[in-house]
C-alpha cells in the first residue's frame, strides 16, 4: 500500500496533502507539531506484526504459530458506538487483556458523533485510534474510497496472526458479503447483522382479533382497525424524522423486489414500485402514527410502542431487551416479533450492519486485530445474542447452548431473528454518498406524512440526488 | 545624554516587541492561518474521501441558487428574531422587579440564574422529553389547564417557536443580568425629580428608566444577535434540523454539509458567507448601540 505524498507538479490536490500543507504551515509556527504533522502511516503489516520477543507467549495462550501473548506490554486505542454491544465488550474487556497481556483503552461516543470522529480523523491521515467499529450501510463505501482500513485477506489465512478456533467460515453469508468490498478486501469482521422486524402487541390484536400481518395490505388493515386516537392507541408507530425514516421505505420498496439504486447504479426512486412503497409510507405514518411522527426517530417509537401507545413499530430487531424490561415497557410479555411483512412481489428482511476494522495507518495494527478476533469471537456473539443486544454475524451463535441457557429475550425473537437470516437483503444501497441519499429521499418522505403527493416528492428528490449520485462515481 | 537615552530606549523597544512574537504567531495559528485555509478550501472542489480540484467561484455561485441555504438563512433571521426579542424584554422585566429591595432577592436571583448555567445540550435532550407529543410533561399541563395538546418540536409549523422557548427560557437571566448591572447604575436625581414633578411608576419607568438603561439593553442585544444567529447546541440535539428541514439553520446547514456528506469544499464556502452575514450583523448592532448612549 503506497500513499500518495505531495507532489508539486501535480495541479490536482489531495485532500491529505491539502492537510500536510495546512499542518507544516501551523508547525512551523507551533514548535514541536512538525514531527506529528508530517508523520507517514505505517506500513500495514511489515513492523506492526512483527511478532514480540521470544519467551513471552504463556503456554495457555499458545496453540500451533499462533500466541495470543506476542504483543505482550502493548497498549491500543479502541473506538466503539454507545450502545449493549460496546456495553457486552466493555464489561468482558479484562478477559482480552488478561489473554493477550494487551491493555485496551475504549473510546466510546454516540453514533453520530462516533462516526464524525471517523470521518475528520481518517480524513486527517493519522488517527487517534487503532482499531473502529463501522456502520457498513453508512461508511463502507467512503471507508474504501478514503482506504481507511488494512485489508485483512493476508492475516485470515496466516496460521500465526489468526486463532485457530475463530473460524471466519462460521459468520453467515450477508454477514461476509458485507465486510467484503467490491474490490475483494476484506477490511472490516463482521461483528453484527440488523434485521427489521415489526414489533406487535398482542394484546392490543387479540381484543380484536387480528391475526399478525405477514404483508404490507394487511399492516394497513391492521392498523386502521386498531387505530384508536381517543383512547391514545395508535396504530403504528415508526420513523418519521429525516434521515432516519429511509430505511422505512427502502424496506417497504424490497416488496416490489426493488433496490432503491441496483448494482449499476441506477435510481429506482421514482418508479412505479417506489411511489407504491411511498404510499404504503404514507398512510401508516400520515394517517395511523401519532402526532408529531414526523420529528420521531426509534427512540420516540420506542417510547411510544413500549407504553403501549401503538399497536406495531417497524424498526431494527436490537429492541427486545428494553421491551421486555419490565422498568422501562409497559409491553414486557405482550410482545410479538413478527418478519417484515411483503409485498406484491416477495418479502425480505431489510439488513444493515456493523464490523470492526483495523486502522491503515496504525502502528499497532497486530494487537488491534487481536482485539478485533477477540470481539468477534464465537464467546462474544453468543453473550451478544444471550443479552438480547443485537444479532451476532455467526451463525453457530443461534445454536450455542450457552446462549440458550442465558437467554433473556423470549425465544419467538431469537426465531423471527434466524428466519429473517434468510432472507437477509441490505437496506440501504452499497453507495458512498448514503448520508446525503437518506438526507435526500428522508426530507421527501417527511413532505408526505404532512400531506404532499409521493410522485412529486420522489420525482424532486431523485433529480436532487442524482448528481450526488453521479459525482460520487466519478471518483 | 541624550543620545545615550534615545540609543536605551531603542534598545529596550526591540526587546519588547520579541515578547509580543507569540502573541502574534498563537493569533496567526489559531485565528488568520485557519481563515486563509478556509478561505483556500471554498474556492476548491474538495470531499473528505477525494480528491481536491481548483472550482474558482462555483461553490459561491451554487449557494445563490440552493433552496435549501436560501430557506435556511430565512430561518436563522426568523429564529434570531424570535430569541433576541423574547429574552430582552422578559430580561428586562425581570431585572426591574429584581432591582427591588424585597426579602429573599438574592436567592430568587440566584433561582432564576439557574438555567444560564446548564449545559445546553444536557437541556436540550431534557426539553425533548418534555416535548413528547404523548408522554410529554407539557402537553400534560396544557390539558391540565384545559387548552390543546401542542405539537411543539415535532410539526414544521411549531418547532421554530418552540425552540425558541428553550433558547428564551436559557437566556432570559443573561439579558436580566446585563439590564440589572445597568439599572444599578442608574443616578438617583432623575427619580427624585420625577417624584416631586408626580410622575406615577409607568411614566418614570418609560421616560426615565428605559432612556438610562437602553444602552446594557442593546450590549445584550448585541451580545444575543450574535449568539443566536450561530445558534447550534439547542437545535440540533433536539430536531437535528427537523422536521424534514423546518429548523434547518445556516448552522446546521453547514453543519450537515461538512459533517454528514463531507462537502469540505463547499461548507467552506458557506463558513465566508456565514462569516459575513455576522460581520455585517455585528456592525449594524454596534451602531444601534452607539446611537442608544446618553448624550
Amino acid at each position: 500500500m503506497a500513499f500518495r505524498s505531495f507532489d508539486p507538479s501535480d495541479p490536482r490536490l489531495s485532500r491529505r496533502s491539502l492537510l500536510r500543507i495546512g499542518g507544516l504551515a501551523l508547525g512551523g509556527l507551533a514548535v514541536g507539531t512538525l514531527a506529528a504533522c508530517t508523520t507517514a502511516p505505517a506500513a500495514p503489516s511489515a513492523t506492526a506484526a512483527k511478532p514480540a520477543a521470544a519467551g513471552t507467549a504463556s503456554t495457555s495462550s499458545t496453540s500451533g504459530g499462533f500466541d495470543w501473548q506476542r504483543f505482550k506490554g502493548q497498549s491500543i486505542t479502541v473506538l466503539n458506538v454507545q450502545n449493549s454491544r460496546t456495553d457486552l465488550l466493555n464489561k468482558y474487556q479484562s478477559e482480552f487483556e488478561d489473554l493477550t497481556g494487551i491493555k485496551v483503552n475504549a473510546d466510546v461516543l454516540p453514533e453520530q458523533q462516533q462516526r464524525q470522529k471517523q470521518l475528520i480523523e481518517f480524513s486527517s491521515g493519522n488517527p487517534s485510534f487503532d482499531i473502529t467499529t463501522l456502520s457498513w450501510h453508512v461508511l463502507k463505501g467512503v471507508s474504501a474510497k478514503g482506504k481507511w482500513f488494512m485489508d485483512l485477506r493476508d492475516w485470515l489465512k496466516d496460521p500465526t496472526m489468526t486463532a485457530p478456533d475463530y473460524d471466519y467460515a462460521d459468520f453467515s453469508q450477508a454477514a461476509i458479503t458485507y465486510a467484503t468490498q467490491k474490490d475483494g478486501s476484506v477490511d472490516t469482521l463482521p461483528l453484527q447483522i440488523d434485521y427489521w422486524i415489526l414489533y406487535w402487541n398482542k394484546e392490543l390484536f387479540q381484543k380484536k382479533n387480528i391475526a399478525f400481518p405477514n404483508t404490507l395490505d394487511e399492516v394497513l388493515k391492521a392498523a386502521e382497525a386498531l387505530h384508536d386516537p381517543s383512547n391514545r392507541v395508535y396504530g403504528f408507530v415508526g420513523r418519521g424524522l429525516k434521515n432516519a425514516n429511509v430505511p422505512v421505505w427502502t424496506a417497504f420498496l424490497q416488496g416490489w423486489d426493488v433496490d432503491p439504486i441496483d448494482k449499476s447504479n441506477q435510481l429506482h426512486t421514482n418508479g412505479e414500485e417506489a411511489v407504491a412503497a411511498a404510499k404504503v409510507y404514507q398512510q401508516l405514518l400520515g394517517k395511523y402514527a401519532p402526532p408529531g411522527v414526523t420529528g420521531f426517530n426509534w427512540n420516540e417509537s420506542q417510547t411510544t410502542f413500549s407504553q403501549g401507545g401503538a399497536a406495531m413499530w417497524f424498526d431494527g430487531i436490537g429492541f427486545a431487551a428494553p421491551l421486555e424490561d419490565a422498568s422501562k415497557s409497559r409491553v414486557k410479555g405482550k410482545v410479538g416479533y413478527g418478519l417484515q411483512p411483503g409485498g406484491p412481489k416477495g418479502r425480505f428482511a431489510a439488513t444493515f450492519g456493523d464490523g470492526i476494522g483495523i486502522v491503515r495507518a496504525s502502528k499497532k495494527q497486530g494487537p488491534a486485530y487481536l482485539y478485533a478476533q477477540w470481539a468477534t469471537n464465537k464467546k462474544n456473539q453468543a453473550r451478544m445474542l444471550a443479552a438480547g443486544a443485537a444479532s451476532p454475524a455467526r451463525q453457530s451463535s443461534y445454536s450455542d447452548p450457552e446462549a440458550k441457557a442465558n437467554m433473556q429475550v423470549p425465544q419467538e425473537w431469537v426465531d423471527t431473528l434466524i428466519a429473517s437470516g434468510k432472507i437477509g437483503r441490505p437496506g440501504l444501497p452499497d453507495i458512498e454518498p448514503v448520508t446525503e441519499f437518506r438526507d435526500t429521499f428522508g426530507i421527501a418522505l417527511t413532505n408526505m406524512i404532512g400531506g404532499a403527493d409521493p410522485k412529486s416528492e420522489l420525482d424532486k428528490a431523485t433529480s436532487d440526488f442524482k448528481p450526488v449520485l453521479d459525482k460520487s462515481l466519478q471518483g | 545624554m541624550a543620545v545615550q537615552a534615545t540609543h536605551s530606549y531603542r534598545v529596550s523597544r526591540g526587546t519588547y516587541l520579541w515578547f509580543v512574537v507569540p502573541a502574534l504567531a498563537a493569533t496567526f495559528a489559531i485565528i488568520i492561518f485557519p481563515w486563509l485555509f478556509t478561505l483556500y478550501v471554498s474556492v476548491q472542489d474538495w470531499d473528505a474521501a477525494g480528491p481536491a480540484g481548483f472550482v474558482g467561484l462555483d461553490n459561491y455561485t451554487r449557494l445563490i441558487f440552493d433552496e435549501r441555504f436560501l430557506l435556511s438563512v430565512v430561518r436563522t433571521v426568523y429564529y434570531s428574531v424570535l430569541t433576541v426579542v423574547a429574552p430582552l424584554v422578559l430580561g428586562t422585566i425581570a431585572a426591574v422587579l429584581l432591582h427591588r429591595e424585597f426579602r429573599f432577592r438574592g436567592l430568587v436571583r440566584g433561582i432564576f440564574l439557574l438555567p444560564m448555567m446548564a449545559t445546553p445540550v444536557a437541556i436540550a435532550l431534557v426539553w425533548v422529553m418534555m416535548f413528547h407529543p404523548q408522554f410529554g410533561v407539557l402537553n400534560y399541563l396544557l390539558e391540565r389547564v384545559g387548552l390543546p395538546a401542542s405539537l411543539w418540536v415535532y410539526a414544521p409549523e411549531t418547532v421554530i417557536p418552540a425552540l425558541a422557548m428553550v433558547e428564551t427560557w436559557q437566556w432570559t437571566p443573561f439579558t436580566m443580568l446585563i439590564v440589572l448591572g445597568g439599572l444599578a447604575s442608574l443616578p438617583k436625581d432623575p427619580y427624585e425629580s420625577a417624584t416631586i414633578d408626580g410622575a406615577n411608576a409607568w411614566q418614570t419607568f418609560r421616560h426615565i428608566t428605559l432612556p438610562l438603561v437602553m444602552p446594557f439593553i442593546m450590549v445584550a442585544a448585541v451580545l444575543r444577535a450574535i449568539d443566536a444567529f450561530k445558534a447550534f447546541d439547542t437545535i440540533y440535539p433536539i430536531t437535528q434540523g427537523g422536521p424534514g428541514t423546518a429548523s434547518e439553520t445556516i448552522n446546521i446547514y453547514l453543519y450537515l454539509q461538512a459533517f454528514s456528506y463531507t462537502h469540505i469544499g463547499s461548507s467552506s464556502a458557506v463558513v465566508v458567507v456565514f462569516f459575513a452575514m455576522i460581520l455585517v450583523l455585528a456592525y449594524v448592532m454596534m451602531w444601534l448601540r452607539q446611537r442608544s448612549v446618553w448624550e
